[in-house]
C-alpha cells in the first residue's frame, strides 16, 4: 500500500496514463479549485493592503490613484482612530484570556469524562456560534437595560466572552480528541501521578490546541462589530470607527490597520511553523 | 496504578479504554471543571434570551414603560409588515450557502488530502482574513465589483451580466447595489466557518476506504458519492448550520453591498427597530422568530446525528 504516506492518491496511475495540460488541469481538478477558494478568501485581504498605499481622491478611498506611504508613515494622523484600536486590542486580550481558561476547562471536561447533562452542555455551545449577531446583541442588551447594567466596556468583555467560550471549546476539544490516551497511561505506568502526568504530558500536548483556539478567539474578538454596537454605550471600537468611517468618508489609514494586522498574524504564525519545524528536524 | 494493570484482562481486545472508564474518578470532577464556563453561558446567554422571550410579549412604549401582557400580536404584525425583509433573507442566506459549501467542499478537500506539508498553512490562510476588519473586507468587495471594474467588465463582456439581471440578481449593468453583490458578500463572509467543520469531518476520514472503493472498481466519482460524501456529512450539516442562520441574520453586507431597502434582510429590520425605532417588543419578536428557526434547525440535526459531533 504505498497510499499509506499521500492520501487520496487514486490518482497517480492516471497521471502516468494522459499527459498534456488538458489532462493534468482535469487530474487536478480539486486542488485548482481549492486553491481558487483560498484566493476568493485573500483577495480582499490584498485589495486592503493594496488600498493602504493609495492617496485617494476624495473623501472615500475605493479605486487607485497613486502610491503614496503617507497613510503608513502618519498612521494616527485620523482622529479617534488609534484610540479606538487601543481599545479593541484591549477588549481582545482580556477576553482570550478569560475564554481560553472558560472554555479549556469545559473542553477537558466533554472529551474526558461521562457525565449526566452532557447533550445539553454540547448544546449549549454550539447555540452561540449558530445564532445570529444581532440576536445574541439585542437579547444582551434588552438584559443590561432591564439590570440597569451599564453598558461600555464591561458590557462589551461580558459580551465577547460569552460569545469566544465556544470556539474556545471546539478548537481545544478537537485537539484532545485527536491525543492517544496510550501517552497518558505510559506515564502512570512509569509511575507519574495524576498531576505529574497531567502537567508533564498532557498539558504541552494539548498547548498547540489552547494557542491556536487563542488566535481565533484573539481575532474574533477584536473583528466583532455587531454585538459590540449594540453593547457599547459610548466606546468606540476599531470595528465601530470603521463603520462610521464608511459612512463619513474612509482615510487610507484604516486600511493601514487592516493591512499591519494581517500581516503581523501571518508573521507570528510564520515564523513560529518555521521554528516547529526546525526543531522537528534536530 | 502499576505496570501489571497495563497487562490486557483477559476477554479484553481491541483500543486501550478511555482513561476516564480506566480510572474511576469522583463524580463531581467534571461538573467543576463545567460550572465557570456554564455559568457565564447561563447568565449572559440563556438569560438574555428569556429576557428576549419575555420583551417580545409586552405592550408599551419606552415613554410609558413596557407591561407583560403576554402580546402574541407583536409577532403577528411584526411577520405581517416585515415578512417581504424576512423571505429575503433565507432566500439570500440559503444561495449563499449553497455558494459556500460548493467553495469549501474543494478547499476543505485540498487541505485534507492533498495539502501534505502545506496543510498547517493552508489552514492558517483560511482564518488569516479574520484579522483584517471584517468591515474593511467587506468594502473591498466594493473596489472588486466596482462598476467598470476587471471583474463587471468580463462579466458584461461574457454576457454573463445580462444573463444575471434577467433572473433579477443585477440591474442596469451593475453589480453593486444588487442581490449578487449581498450573496457574493454573504459567502465571503461566511465562508470558513463552513470550511472548518468540513475540513474537521474529512480529516477524520480513512483515506483507506475511498481507496477500498477503488479497488472495488469504483470510478473516482462514484468512490466520492458512495464514501466520501457521506462519511462527511455530519461537516456538511454542521457547516450548513454556522453559514444559514448567521447569514440570515446579518445586516452588514446587505447594508454595504446592497441598496437599502430593496436589499433589505431582517437583521437591518431588527437592528433598525432596536436601535433607532426603539419598538423593542417588535424587533424581539422578529428575534426571537430567527433564534425558533435555529432551534428547529438544530433539533431536525441532533435526532438524526445526536450532540456528539455538533461541537
Amino acid at each position: 500500500m504505498a497510499s499509506a504516506t499521500t492520501p487520496g492518491s487514486v490518482e497517480p496511475a492516471a497521471r502516468i496514463r494522459r499527459r498534456g495540460p488538458v489532462s493534468w488541469v482535469r487530474d487536478n481538478v480539486v486542488t485548482i479549485a481549492g486553491l481558487a477558494a483560498i484566493a476568493y478568501l485573500l483577495l480582499p485581504n490584498v485589495v486592503v493592503t493594496v488600498l493602504s498605499f493609495n492617496d485617494p481622491v476624495g473623501r472615500f478611498n475605493f479605486s487607485w490613484n497613486r502610491f503614496s506611504l503617507d497613510a503608513w508613515l502618519n498612521p494616527c494622523a485620523v482622529a479617534g482612530m488609534c484610540e479606538a484600536l487601543g481599545l479593541s486590542l484591549q477588549l481582545a486580550v482580556l477576553s482570550t484570556l478569560a475564554a481560553l481558561v472558560l472554555g479549556t476547562l469545559v473542553a477537558f471536561a466533554l472529551s474526558r469524562h461521562r457525565f449526566r447533562g452532557r447533550s445539553s452542555t454540547n448544546l449549549l455551545v454550539f447555540f452561540p456560534m449558530a445564532t445570529p449577531e444581532v440576536v445574541m446583541g439585542s437579547s444582551l442588551l434588552a438584559l443590561f437595560v432591564n439590570m440597569r447594567f451599564p453598558l461600555g466596556f464591561s458590557a462589551i468583555l461580558i459580551a465577547h466572552i460569552m460569545f469566544l467560550i465556544s470556539y474556545v471549546v471546539v478548537t481545544v476539544k478537537a485537539r484532545l480528541a485527536g491525543l492517544d490516551p496510550r501517552l497518558e497511561q505510559a506515564a502512570m505506568d512509569l509511575y507519574a501521578n495524576e498531576r505529574t502526568t497531567f502537567w508533564r504530558i498532557t498539558f504541552p500536548l494539548v498547548l498547540p490546541g489552547i494557542a491556536a483556539a487563542g488566535l481565533l478567539a484573539f481575532a474574533l474578538s477584536f473583528d466583532d462589530f455587531i454585538i459590540t454596537n449594540f453593547n457599547a454605550g459610548a466606546e468606540v471600537t476599531f470595528p465601530m470607527f470603521v463603520w462610521g468611517a464608511a459612512q463619513r468618508g474612509m482615510p487610507p489609514q484604516v486600511n493601514v490597520i487592516g493591512a499591519l494586522m494581517f500581516i503581523l498574524a501571518l508573521l507570528v504564525v510564520f515564523s513560529s511553523e518555521v521554528a516547529r519545524r526546525r526543531r522537528a528536524r534536530r | 496504578m502499576s505496570v501489571l494493570a497495563h497487562a490486557p484482562a483477559p476477554g479484553v481486545a481491541g483500543p486501550p479504554p478511555e482513561p476516564a472508564a480506566a480510572r474511576p474518578r469522583a463524580r463531581w470532577v467534571p461538573y467543576v471543571l463545567l460550572a465557570p464556563g456554564l455559568v457565564w453561558l447561563s447568565f449572559f446567554f440563556i438569560l438574555p434570551t428569556i429576557t428576549l422571550v419575555s420583551t417580545s410579549l409586552q405592550t408599551g412604549s419606552l415613554a410609558t414603560g413596557y407591561a407583560q401582557t403576554f402580546e402574541f400580536g407583536n409577532y403577528t404584525s411584526a411577520w405581517s409588515e416585515f415578512y417581504p425583509q424576512l423571505i429575503r433573507s433565507f432566500l439570500y442566506a440559503g444561495a449563499a450557502t449553497v455558494a459556500a459549501l460548493v467553495i469549501a467542499y474543494p478547499l476543505a478537500y485540498t487541505i485534507a488530502f492533498k495539502a501534505g506539508k502545506y496543510r498547517n498553512v493552508l489552514l492558517v490562510l483560511v482564518v488569516a482574513p479574520f484579522y483584517t476588519s471584517f468591515l474593511l473586507r467587506t468594502l473591498a468587495w466594493k473596489t472588486i465589483l466596482a462598476d467598470n471594474g476587471i471583474i463587471v467588465e468580463t462579466m458584461e463582456r461574457l454576457g454573463i451580466l445580462q444573463l444575471l439581471s434577467v433572473v433579477g440578481l443585477t440591474a442596469d449593468d451593475r453589480v453593486l447595489a444588487t442581490p449578487l453583490a449581498v450573496i457574493t458578500g454573504l459567502t465571503y463572509n461566511f465562508l470558513p466557518f463552513m470550511t472548518l467543520p468540513l475540513y474537521a469531518s474529512l480529516e477524520r476520514l480513512d483515506p483507506r476506504l475511498v481507496e477500498a472503493a477503488g479497488d472495488l472498481y469504483a470510478s473516482p466519482f462514484t468512490a466520492f458519492r458512495k464514501v466520501t460524501f457521506p462519511l462527511s456529512l455530519p461537516g456538511v450539516v454542521a457547516g450548513t448550520l454556522l453559514t444559514f442562520i448567521p447569514a440570515a441574520g446579518d445586516y452588514i453586507n446587505a447594508s454595504l453591498l446592497g441598496s437599502l431597502p430593496s436589499t433589505a434582510m431582517i437583521g437591518n429590520v431588527i437592528d433598525a427597530l432596536f436601535l433607532r425605532v426603539l419598538d423593542y417588543p417588535r424587533a424581539a419578536a422578529l428575534s426571537v422568530t430567527l433564534m425558533v428557526i435555529i432551534v428547529v434547525m438544530v433539533a431536525a440535526y441532533v435526532r438524526r446525528a445526536g450532540t456528539e459531533e455538533l461541537v
